[in-house]
């Protein structure tokens, strides 16, 4: 391989870390455009504390935890590879990684998916999770869940071996975020007023609506990297059928979340067209590069309707989810893993047992941390804040500040 | 001199405006108000029906001497109606003194 091509190939792979470090500013505008303004500060300090302290702990052991280096022959569960990072013999040489990149781009790649797994629980719990639980919960979760999580299948382990495969994270990082955010949400409880007294759901209107449109953009964006860079070179084929499939698996979502809801509540909500869009992206994250262009829209469709009814059953079940990140990450990330199996170039009775049982086991595993660590700190420190603190709002209890404090509404 | 104060639709403000310029009330002020009433408001967030009772309106509060009083009445209601439901009310309250604070005139002379 020519140094040209080395160079090319690296310079994708950081465009596209790059892009997937933008998607937190995504995250963070989706999440405070869709809850209270008393709560933005709040959220904003935690998107912060999750990319900022993501990325250290990456660097401590994280990228260590999840890329080992597993013997021949040993099951690939856990395996430590140490302490710190330090670039290996030839680490930044054509034959480190195929020549698909460097290993400082690898690590900073990586690193840039860890955060997004505890990103996807500060939404579905913003509004009443205290900000101590919260970044406890986000070291423990970022710092070795995610990273264990990711060795079975992208570190070489037991999963990889078993034929699991998620292209850039459907399962291992969307329903891994997704699986906390549900133990999360049940062991929290729902909003103050969310559900009256006869159980039926109220509404919570997020309280900007562009700046979350703005966010759901900056997300679609940033999925050009994170399924884009997850090709691991710039392998022209491959790179530009990734980028096909994933826009078009985002248009297919968009639009059947849009059109169902419309069936369903003779409303044009652009908060489930939004979020459609979401379902899309995640559900063609597991098979962007094993998709054609129709298996793509397909699947789109289905993960559109498929959030809709996840949104409804989620207020059904008197769970309270205010950006919908159940749905999104957790259902769809399942939904896109499984069609790996029904859809594309791998589809076949084999490839769906084993997405299956990929499904199953990262899905036990995760709720089963999530669910020791959140219950630990809430029998502990409390996980929630005071009726008083939820009503006064976050950012003046928590922060003591609030995030439009010279601005006022024109109302017609 | 008489206070009229009058709840208005905001579409309508502009209107009143020019009207109550047309027969010489120059000077009045205005604040924006939420109020409950009959009227509601259908909304969806997400999959969930609920309405709001929050009806939002402007109110205007001028004083006038006793001769423009029917003048502004009128101006008013001819200029905020649109015949639906939620036009608003006028109130006229009696002003028992004014004053102009730069030069001290009182009465009258302190509204023009």
């Amino acid at each position: 391989m020519e140094t040209a091509l080395f160079t090319a190939n690296n310079v994708w792979m950081m465009i596209c870390t790059a892009l997937v470090f933008f998607m937190h500013l995504g995250f963070s505008f989706l999440e405070i455009g869709l809850t209270r303004q008393k709560n933005a500060v709040n959220i904003l300090f935690k998107n912060f504390f999750v990319i900022t302290s993501g990325l250290l702990l990456y660097c401590l052991g994280g990228f260590n935890l999840m890329y080992p280096g597993f013997e021949e022959g040993a099951l690939g569960v856990l395996k430590f590879a140490g302490f710190g990072i330090a670039a290996p013999e030839g680490g930044m040489t054509i034959d480190y990684a195929g020549g698909g990149y460097t290993w400082w781009t690898d690590f900073l790649f990586q690193a840039m998916f860890a955060a997004t797994a505890a990103t996807i629980v500060s939404g579905a719990v913003a509004e009443r999770i205290k900000l101590n639980s919260f970044m406890i919960f986000s070291i423990l979760y970022v710092g070795l869940v995610y990273p264990i999580i990711g060795s079975w299948k992208w570190g070489g382990g037991f999963l990889d071996r078993w034929g699991f495969y998620d292209f850039a994270g459907s399962t291992l990082v969307h329903s891994v975020g997704g699986w906390a955010a549900l133990i999360a949400v049940y062991l929290l409880g729902a909003r103050i007023g969310k559900f009256g007294k006869d159980g039926k759901p109220n509404a919570i209107p997020g309280h900007n609506i562009p700046l979350a449109a703005a966010g759901v953009l900056i997300l679609w964006l940033g999925w050009f990297g994170f399924n884009g860079g997850s090709v691991l070179s710039a392998d022209p084929e491959l790179t530009s059928l990734t980028l096909v499939t994933t826009c078009l698996a985002a248009a297919a979502g968009g639009v059947s979340a849009a059109l169902f809801s419309n069936l369903l509540y003779k409303n044009f909500d652009l908060t489930m067209f939004m979020n459609g869009v979401l379902g899309g992206l995640v559900g063609i994250t597991a098979g962007a590069d094993q998709m054609g262009p129709t298996d793509a829209i397909l699947i789109g469709l289905i993960a559109g309707i498929i959030i809709v009814l996840g949104i409804s059953l989620i207020d059904k079940l008197k769970l309270d989810d205010p950006v919908g990140a159940i749905a999104v990450h957790l259902i769809c990330g399942i939904w896109g893993t499984l069609a790996v199996g029904i859809f594309g170039a791998m589809a076949s009775v084999d490839q769906f047992i084993s997405q299956l049982i990929g499904v199953g086991i990262v899905g036990a595993f995760s709720c089963i941390t999530a669910f020791i660590i959140l219950f630990t700190i809430k029998k502990t420190i409390g996980l929630r804040v005071d009726a008083d603190e939820e009503l006064k709002g976050l950012d003046l209890m928590e922060h003591g500040m609030d995030a439009y404090s010279d601005f006022r509404l024109n109302q017609h | 001199m008489k206070k009229i104060e009058a709840i208005i639709r905001k579409s309508k403000f502009d209107e009143v405006k020019e009207a109550l310029h047309n027969v010489e009330v120059n000077f009045f002020s205005y604040w924006d108000v939420t109020g409950v009433g009959n009227e509601k408001e259908g909304h969806v967030y997400r999959g969930i029906s609920y309405s709001t009772s929050e009806i939002q309106r402007r109110y205007l509060s001028v004083v006038v001497n006793d001769d423009f009083v029917q003048l502004t009445i009128d101006a008013i209601l001819k200029s905020a109606a649109t015949d639906s439901v939620g036009d608003g009310k006028i109130f006229i309250l009696p002003v028992e003194e004014a004053y102009r604070i730069r030069t001290g005139e009182k009465g009258g002379k302190s509204l023009n």
